[in-house]
């Protein structure tokens, strides 16, 4: 098992192996995909209240789910690469970035789609809304810094630093905006809080939560192998 | 141990006495503050009563771009003739020198922001409650600015236009200290209680405190390679 691992971690080892994971991965991700998107569209009932336009979160879902998973991997791979000095977990975690960032607009483009028909704007400053924004800023802050540094390996670890900052903060910046939108008694929404949903609908969710962590490992994997040509010549 | 009080002690006096050899600098971030302050009326409208209603959000935002453009100076001018190096290789903890510089700049560029305060609150028509909360929360709101966008600047230093990359990096990371700062104001504002937010901060301060500086640190070794 560890033997795989410290094999894994070494460059020429790591583009093999990804490359013989890649159409496993891609074919997973598309099978998941199609049945999440059948079930979503096709098989689950309309809601009782939202009509047709709740399907918008069988993808909105999802990617929010994914911004989240995505930093937080980021960070750990950072704390890895920061404490045993790993260059592989750097170039995964930049790899990663543009996906986060990406499923995060994501979320964001979806749940505006979704709010105009449901609360009648596209856009409130509610605290699930703003903390969700803010994250986004984070994602380009790192991608920004880590572009304007040219020795990769500077930019991986300065990248690193900002992550983990970033991952100190994130919950204090949530429960600050939480804090903040109940003081202001903004409208109050409540979205996905009803007690259960039902089975018809939570499996495609699930489908599609997975394929989206498929997707995501898959392109990352991707990007990562173009960055070890790059970086490992 | 005397060997360190006396290194940071000495670093202190350098970092007060190079600020007050440049007085005409250091009136920048208190102006700047203040213009700020006064574009909002302009901008906005002259009414008394929706300028006390967004006074805590204006003066905060006020001070949080003037600690953001102060931070520049930092570790700039230090980076460029060699100086910060001398610091890197010193046999001190580097936190702990870095602690005092942000230290140095809060003292020059946030304290005269907690001294200018009071006149813009009250032209901004604050009582005078909230203008002693709104002082509390400059006191301990301030050197959380400094000390989170020391990190920032860290990272920065190296590279030849750090500045809108720095607003980037650190704007996002001081909503939690507007929040909490503004929430305070405006409660006392309305008479409601202040303590939470306040403490809220103090335990943010606290928290910045010990793990600001060794990130700091960690950022300038990397920018000084």
């Amino acid at each position: 098992m560890w033997n795989f691992f410290h094999k894994l971690a070494s460059p020429k080892h790591f583009y093999r192996v990804a490359g013989k994971m890649l159409p496993w991965l891609g074919g997973i991700t598309l099978i998941l995909l199609l049945a999440g998107l059948y079930l979503g569209l096709f098989v689950a009932p309309p809601d009782y209240q939202q009509g047709e336009s709740y399907r918008i979160m069988f993808v909105h879902v999802p990617a929010a789910w994914m911004s989240l998973f995505i930093y937080t991997f980021m960070a750990a791979l950072s704390g890895i690469a920061m404490i045993w000095n790993m260059k592989l977990a750097e170039v995964m975690v930049k790899s990663s970035a543009g996906l986060g960032a990406s499923f995060t607009f994501l979320a964001l483009a979806t749940g505006s789609l979704w709010g105009k028909p449901m609360w009648g704007a596209w856009w409130v400053w509610d605290a699930r809304l703003t903390s969700e924004l803010i994250l986004l800023f984070l994602y380009l802050g790192y991608i920004a810094l880590t572009n304007a540094i040219e020795d990769p390996r500077v930019a991986a670890r300065a990248g690193g630093i900002l992550i983990l900052v970033g991952v100190v903060n994130i919950p204090i910046i949530h429960y600050s905006v939480e804090w903040w939108n109940t003081l202001h008694q903004g409208p109050t929404v409540t979205r996905l809080d009803k007690p259960a949903i039902h089975a018809s609908m939570l499996w495609p969710l699930l489908l599609m939560a997975l394929g989206f962590q498929f997707y995501y490992f898959t392109v990352a994997l991707m990007n990562a192998r173009a960055e070890v040509l790059e970086r490992f010549p | 141990m005397s060997g360190l009080n006396h290194a940071l002690a000495g670093l202190l006096r350098r970092d007060l006495l190079l600020a007050f050899r440049h007085r005409g600098e250091m009136a920048n971030p208190p102006l700047f503050f203040a213009l700020i302050v006064t574009l909002y009326p302009l901008g906005v409208s002259p009414d008394a009563e929706l300028l006390r209603t967004i006074a805590p959000g204006v003066i905060w935002i006020a001070a949080l771009l003037a600690a953001l453009f102060s931070l520049e100076n930092l570790f700039r001018a230090d980076f460029d003739d060699g100086a910060l190096e001398q610091l890197l290789l010193s046999p001190y903890p580097l936190p702990l020198l870095v602690g005092v510089r942000v230290f140095a700049h809060w003292l020059v560029s946030g304290l005269p922001l907690l001294l200018l305060a009071p006149l813009l609150a009250v032209q901004l028509g604050l009582s005078p409650k909230a203008i002693g909360v709104l002082e509390a929360t400059l006191l301990l709101g301030t050197p959380l600015l400094s000390l989170i966008g020391a990190i920032g600047v860290a990272l920065t230093v190296g590279l030849r236009r750090g500045g809108i990359l720095l607003t980037l990096l650190v704007l996002p990371l001081y909503i939690p200290v507007l929040i909490f700062a503004t929430g305070a104001v405006a409660a006392a504002a309305t008479g409601l209680p202040v303590e939470g937010p306040l403490y809220f901060l103090a335990a943010l301060l606290a928290l910045a405190l010990t793990l600001a500086p060794p990130a700091i640190a960690a950022a300038l070794r990397l920018s000084v390679n």
